[in-house]
């Protein structure tokens, strides 16, 4: 009996001694450490933050990208979910295809990009060779802020839209397809069937895949640093330019928590907009 | 209000024959009962009726109108399914309010219409609760009022009973039978429970193979079974079958002269209740292996020959496992199959 007591903490001690060191410790440090500065303990660190060029245009490209990029990796990964569940044949195949991108790291799916989008890059060789350009264009600087804010989504849709796809696809297996018969036995037509049904029954699989998405595309650097360096500046990539370039690991630290915070706000966010009730699950 | 034909109806999956060429005509107002076990079609037979699965060959036709190329919505039908489908994230009112607020009905039309078939189902202090709150049964009831409030000409059921607690059937199933009758609404029942379809059905349609093998009124399914494998699948226990050798048109059981049609290799069917125990010299003998008490009555399992005979005696017999009886036939209720084919033989009585 005495052994029953301690057994689940001890099985629970690796996991929570690896969280403890690896994440917890170092999590404590970067808040402290974002607080510390040559004039000592405050907010000096944040001030300079703020005070840069480039913290406005990052937030703001930042959060641009997350608007755009993770409605668009949402709707696309509902319609491949939902054609893959019409389909009879091939569709394992299909969707093995289709996740991909998943084993592909960010960095080497940035490299992936640039190799197609740069000027002397196959896009740019197949349109000039069709005749479409006049000769190697440029849409990756900073004189391209458009196409090259549309590269980085591009990039990012590819790379990512799969995690979303296999999270909804899991859902989409959950729910019963006696619920989208009866409907249409009822009169609901596909569009409503869809809205009606078919969302608010996929409600849990779509907060997880939106907490998920959200919270990395705040992340977002590797892609965005591989197609465009600094020319597209955003949160991490200011951080890692504030750790790496100029040596000052407390605005760098200021960085990580103001990401931090806003992935939790984000977060916070999905769990009440997306919230179901109890008496709600079936 | 609307009757139903099946005409020539065929479905195959792959090189698979679910329905072969199945035709059926049910009267409006009338409850058929689609029978058989699984994999004999009849739940893909009803599919097709609703429209949900797609027909190789053959015409549906509901109200006299070709409903075959028709979507679901389209052919005025309601339907209620084996795991109920209520939809868990809308209230029993808006469950039952689905398919007329899919019609764009007004909101007191479709309030009356709800309050309507939530009294006729006894749901009325459920309705602004969610599905999850509720029992089995109580989900059951609110998928039949979501298909009654719509007032739909024909009503298809799929196995609507076989998820709830035996209890429970029974009490759904006579509630079922009185709530339908006074709708009239045209029901197409499939179940593979012969109780249920005895108990509820105006007529049997029993299926074997994507085939119906019988239509015919309960009792006469009962009675008359079609082949053996409607003797053998309908009725507890189900109906006996010993081989016997007709002779110049009688066969000689026991010392009873039965009448038989034609001559050669018979198989006679006879109902465990159809026979009363005499004496061993009086009868057919039979040893019985095994005696079980059921209240009602007692079932006794032996064997005549080969075949497993097994006879429904009052429950106050005194028969005990070992014991030899004699069975007597009533000449009337029994009935003779070709060996061959499983088919019964016209003109037995």
């Amino acid at each position: 009996m005495t052994q029953s007591r301690w057994l689940p903490y001890a099985l629970l001690a690796p996991a929570m001694v690896f969280l403890g060191v690896l994440f917890f410790v170092p999590l404590v440090q970067t808040i402290v450490l974002s607080f510390q500065g040559d004039a000592g303990f405050g907010l000096g660190n944040y001030g300079k933050m703020v005070g840069d060029l480039n913290f406005g245009l990052s937030i703001r490209n930042t959060f641009l990208l997350v608007l755009t990029v993770i409605p668009l990796q949402v709707a696309l990964a509902l319609a491949m979910g939902l054609m893959l569940q019409k389909m009879t044949f091939g569709r394992d195949v299909v969707l093995w295809v289709w996740t991909i991108p998943l084993g592909v790291s960010d960095l080497a799916a940035g490299l992936v990009w640039l190799a197609l989008l740069q000027n002397t890059g196959y896009v740019n060789s197949a349109l000039f060779a069709m005749g479409l350009i006049p000769g190697p264009t440029a849409w990756l600087n900073s004189e391209t802020p458009v196409t090259l804010f549309v590269a980085v989504v591009l990039a990012e849709v590819w790379r990512a839209t799969a995690i979303v796809l296999v999270i909804l696809v899991g859902g989409l297996q959950l729910i019963p397809k006696e619920f989208a018969e009866a409907a249409e036995i009822f009169g609901a037509r596909p569009w409503t069937r869809f809205v009606k049904i078919t969302l608010p029954l996929l409600k849990p699989s779509l907060q997880s895949a939106l907490i998920l998405r959200t919270v990395l595309a705040f992340e977002v650097f590797a892609v965005v640093y591989a197609l465009g360096g600094r020319n597209f500046p955003v949160l991490v990539g200011e951080a890692y330019a504030w750790q790496r370039d100029n040596q000052n690991y407390g605005v760098a630290a200021a960085y990580a928590v103001l990401i931090m915070i806003i992935s939790l706000a984000a977060t916070v966010f999905w769990l009440r907009v997306l919230r179901v009730k109890p008496e709600v699950q079936g | 209000m609307a009757g139903i034909v099946i005409d020539r109806i065929a479905k195959s999956f792959g090189s698979v024959t679910a329905l072969q060429e199945v035709s059926l005509e049910i009267a409006d107002g009338e409850f058929v009962a689609l029978l058989g076990p699984s994999g004999c079609g009849k739940t893909t037979l009803l599919r097709i009726m609703a429209g949900l699965e797609s027909r190789s060959s053959g015409r549906v036709l509901i109200g006299g109108r070709d409903v075959s190329d028709l979507k679901p919505w389209e052919r005025g039908l309601a339907m209620v399914f084996q795991n109920y489908a209520v939809f868990p994230h809308m209230t029993v009112y808006e469950n039952v309010a689905f398919g007329l607020a899919m019609q764009k009905k007004p909101a007191d039309v479709i309030d009356r219409q709800v309050k309507k078939a939530a009294a006729l189902l006894h749901i009325e202090p459920y309705l602004e609760r969610y599905p999850a709150k509720l029992s089995g049964g109580q989900r059951q009831r609110v998928a039949v009022a979501r298909a009654l409030a719509v007032e739909p000409a024909v009503l298809l059921m799929d196995e609507p009973l076989s998820n709830l607690d035996a209890l429970l059937r029974l009490e759904m199933r006579a509630e079922l039978k009185s709530v339908l009758r006074e709708a009239g609404t045209t029901t197409v029942y499939v179940t593979h429970d012969q109780t249920e379809a005895m108990g509820l059905a105006d007529r049997i349609a029993v299926m074997y193979g994507g085939k119906i093998v019988q239509i015919a009124p309960p009792t006469q399914v009962y009675a008359r079974p079609a082949t053996t494998f409607v003797g053998g699948f309908v009725g507890s226990p189900p109906m006996n079958f010993l081989p016997v050798d007709s002779q110049d048109g009688r066969v000689t059981l026991g010392g009873q002269s039965i009448p038989v049609p034609g001559s050669g290799a018979r198989i006679l069917g006879f109902r465990g209740e159809d026979v009363t125990l005499a004496a061993p010299a009086d009868g057919l003998a039979l040893t019985v292996r095994v005696v079980e008490p059921m209240g009602s009555h007692t079932l006794l399992t032996g064997r005549i020959g080969d075949a497993v005979v097994r006879i429904v005696a009052p429950s106050s017999t005194a028969v005990r496992a070992g014991d030899v009886v004699g069975l007597r036939l009533d000449p009337a209720r029994v009935v003779f199959m070709d060996p061959a084919s499983g088919l019964a033989l016209d003109a037995a009585a």
